[in-house]
């Protein structure tokens, strides 16, 4: 006979502290999105344009360095750090990335003052309800949501929680690169929800499509399907990331607070 | 094809041969349809003889329809659907001829001139998606899904039922049909890497391997010794961290709370090694087609980890096993026969538990498994509890696999410089935490990929599992779901 209660008990508090006090959020070693430094740059290389695999950074002559770089279409896959040659894009933890403005996402040589407003009104800060709807993903970000409610993250002490039913949910919150057998009910999970009622991009197939996009069975993300509150690229977002996203997203955090891990 | 022993038949002989394969004790494992040049279609079956280490592989190009063997194999329908909803091919008399992948009113995107007959009429392709006349007022229908409770992958489930008994059950798996196959045309072999590891997220090591042995197999790349040894690390690690999230969904199903959550903390505890060894929580962007991006330097601090985790996964299974309701939901749950396990194409740990011993690291080896004591763990039962217990033992076997690899981890190169072979074809292989998966690769004339076929494991589980849900009850069925632990990412591509 197992005495689960006395097990679990015994075993304590798995739960970090963070984002309220300390800075355990569990992503130690986690890759994010390249760092670029376009005054590094190598005049006519464009070797990072040419390995990456989602179209992510484009050769554009007069854009600093002569690349634009568009982290919603960034896979993660570190290529481009791999196959620079000068050391302009390199390896970085900075996988916070969620934002409400889709043009944020593009890199900038002007960093972007942090918003702190939120995208819903105060009314959510403390009670969210998600209903999640997978629209062609890799099972990645499920697996990430998923851990959400594992014991570590334990999302519920921040007030958000999923919820079976549309009709209970404030966010619609949409993973995948939207095929074209999931418009249809994924236009009816958002329809059958009240308003006022909010949409969060997650993970970059939500974003632009990610790698699967142009293919005969897919589209382009969410862009132009729904309207969209907020960005959130990552292949997959880490746990932490989508905390901070959905925390941004309610004005408790500042969003994207700079190119770094948190805002250091 | 590298890796296999290869014939080229008629496509009228493909009957024969497959009986030939039963009678022998071997296995039909696919079959593929690629365009060899514009406008010509050619098929591709794979086969596992019983005793040999080597696949075999009979290609033909039929005029107009093939034979169907699913009346031989069964498993092989899904398999030739597929090529009739994305090449427009024909098979002869197939017994459920109604789409599968797309929807009735999309082209086959890969029509090919010869070879694929124009306008081939589909018997049964009004029905929709093949399910049964329903004549009687008391049988209720229930159609669940794609968009269904909690956070879970998209796919519709139908049941046929009278009160809590289901007559009959139908899965829609391929809302989430990506056509992940098609995206890898054009591809180098090492952006085909990164496309492998986005096909099933909680399988990105096991695709990533699999592509690039395919890869490695049709280039003769020899990878060098210490990076086989690190994929077998990472594809245990992967192991470890699905089976520890299994057995934590599977309580969640049996309302066992505690232990749900002390099955995925213990899931999460294992992602997060795998960021700091890799920087990936899914440990991607390591493994490419010759070895590996970049060396890793798991050796101690890993190994230390790991002792804590191993006693922790071992305290936890031990639980469940004496946690009475819990196994009560389990035993005769889902029951699934040997024959049709066999007969229906199960595989992974579902195909173990129903008495079938095979697992390919032991039985076709690759990375550095030949090297590496395996203990293949097989139950006779056939239930949803001997499924829980192949993989709470895979956990500990994945542990002891570990703890040798980084006893016997040599320094050394960890990657070998490709060379382009134009027209190079191969197979490549790896058990994942679900089972058999293979890809096989195609290279067209300009050292690009041309053609990637997946064969995923979670596509050959969902196609068993039905037949342990009919005639059982709704009560079981979460369990009974849960227990198969598939993706529907792997499975819709």
């Amino acid at each position: 006979m197992a005495f689960w209660t006395w097990f679990g008990l015994s075993e304590g508090k798995a739960t970090t502290a963070w984002p309220g006090r300390g800075s355990e959020d569990g992503q130690q070693g986690v890759l994010g999105m390249p760092r670029y430094a376009p005054e590094l740059c190598e005049a006519g290389c464009s070797e990072c344009a040419a390995v990456c695999p989602s179209g992510a950074i484009a050769v554009a002559p007069g854009a600093p360095g002569g690349i634009t770089l568009d982290y919603g279409s960034c896979v993660v896959c570190q290529l481009c750090t791999e196959a620079c040659p000068s050391g302009a894009l390199s390896p970085s933890q900075d996988w916070a990335f969620g934002v409400r403005r889709r043009e944020d996402l593009l890199w900038s040589p002007t960093a972007q003052p942090a918003r702190k407003d939120g995208a819903v009104p105060r009314a959510f800060r403390r009670s969210l309800h998600i209903r999640h709807v997978d629209a062609g993903s890799c099972n990645g970000c499920e697996s990430e949501l998923q851990a959400l409610n594992n014991p570590f993250y334990n999302l519920h002490r921040l007030g958000i929680f999923f919820t079976a039913s549309p009709r209970f949910a404030d966010l619609l919150l949409v993973t995948g690169t939207v095929t074209h057998a999931m418009l249809a009910p994924l236009r009816a999970t958002w329809e059958a929800m009240p308003e006022p009622r909010f949409v969060m991009a997650a993970g970059t197939c939500a974003v632009s499509g990610g790698i699967a996009r142009g293919g005969y069975a897919c589209g382009s993300g969410l862009e132009g399907v729904l309207p969209i509150d907020l960005y959130l690229p990552g292949c997959p977002p880490n746990p932490s990331a989508i905390i901070m996203a959905l925390l941004a997203l309610q004005g408790r955090m500042p969003e994207r607070m700079a190119r770094d891990r948190h805002g250091e | 094809m590298k890796g296999t022993e290869g014939a080229t038949v008629a496509g009228e002989d493909m009957p024969e041969i497959a009986r030939a394969l039963f009678a022998t004790g071997g296995r039909m494992q696919m079959v593929y349809a690629w365009q060899p040049e514009e406008g010509v279609a050619e098929l591709r079956y794979l086969a596992s003889p019983a005793e040999s280490r080597r696949f075999l592989m009979w290609r033909c190009r039929p005029d107009g329809e093939a034979p169907s063997l699913a009346a031989i194999w069964p498993a092989m329908g899904w398999y030739e659907r597929e090529v009739m909803d994305l090449f427009g091919l024909g098979f002869r008399d197939h017994p459920e001829p109604n789409r599968l992948i797309l929807g009735d009113d999309i082209a086959p995107p890969f029509r090919a001139a010869r070879g694929a007959a124009e306008g081939v009429e589909r018997r049964g392709a009004d029905v929709p998606r093949g399910l049964p006349e329903l004549d009687q007022p008391d049988v209720q229908l229930l159609p669940f899904g794609p968009v269904r409770a909690d956070v879970l992958e998209s796919a519709e489930f139908t049941f046929f039922y009278v009160g809590e008994r289901i007559l009959h059950y139908h899965p829609h798996l391929f809302f989430k049909h990506r056509g992940m196959e098609q995206r890898f045309a054009g591809l180098t072999p090492t952006a085909g890497a990164v496309m492998a590891e986005r096909v099933s997220g909680v399988g990105s090591v096991a695709h990533v391997l699999a592509y690039c042995q395919a890869i490695e197999a049709a280039l003769s790349c020899e990878v060098p010794r210490r990076a086989l040894y690190l994929r077998a690390l990472l594809a245990e690690l992967e192991r470890l961290y699905n089976h520890l999230h299994y057995l934590g969904h599977l309580a969640s199903t049996t309302t066992l709370k505690v232990a749900e959550a002390q099955g995925k903390l213990l899931e999460e505890r294992v992602k997060q090694l795998n960021a700091r060894l890799t920087g990936s929580r899914f440990l991607r962007g390591i493994i490419t087609p010759g070895g590996l991006r970049r060396d890793l330097a798991p050796e101690r601090w890993l190994a230390d980890a790991l002792v804590g985790l191993r006693a922790e996964a071992a305290r936890f299974v031990d639980l469940l096993e004496h946690s009475d309701s819990h196994r009560d939901r389990l035993i005769t749950t889902g029951r699934l026969s040997r024959p049709v396990a066999l007969d229906q194409g199960a595989t992974g740990p579902v195909q173990r538990a129903s008495g079938i011993d095979r697992d390919l690291r032991r039985d076709h080896p690759y990375a550095a498994y030949a090297e590496l004591p395996l203990t293949v763990a097989v139950r006779e039962e056939g239930d949803a509890y001997a499924r829980a217990l192949v993989r709470a033992a895979e956990i500990e076997a994945s542990f002891a696999l570990i703890e040798r690899v980084l006893m016997k981890l040599e320094e050394g190169t960890v990657h070998e410089a490709l060379s382009a072979v134009p027209g190079a074809e191969g197979l490549g292989w790896a058990e994942s935490p679900r089972g058999t998966l293979f890809y096989a690769v195609h290279f067209g004339a300009d050292g690009h990929l041309k053609r990637v076929k997946i064969k995923s494991p979670s596509f050959s589980n969902w196609r068993v599992f039905p037949f342990t849900v009919h005639e059982t009850n709704m009560m079981d069925y979460a369990i009974n779901e849960a227990s198969f632990g598939l993706t529907i990412a792997g499975c819709a591509r």
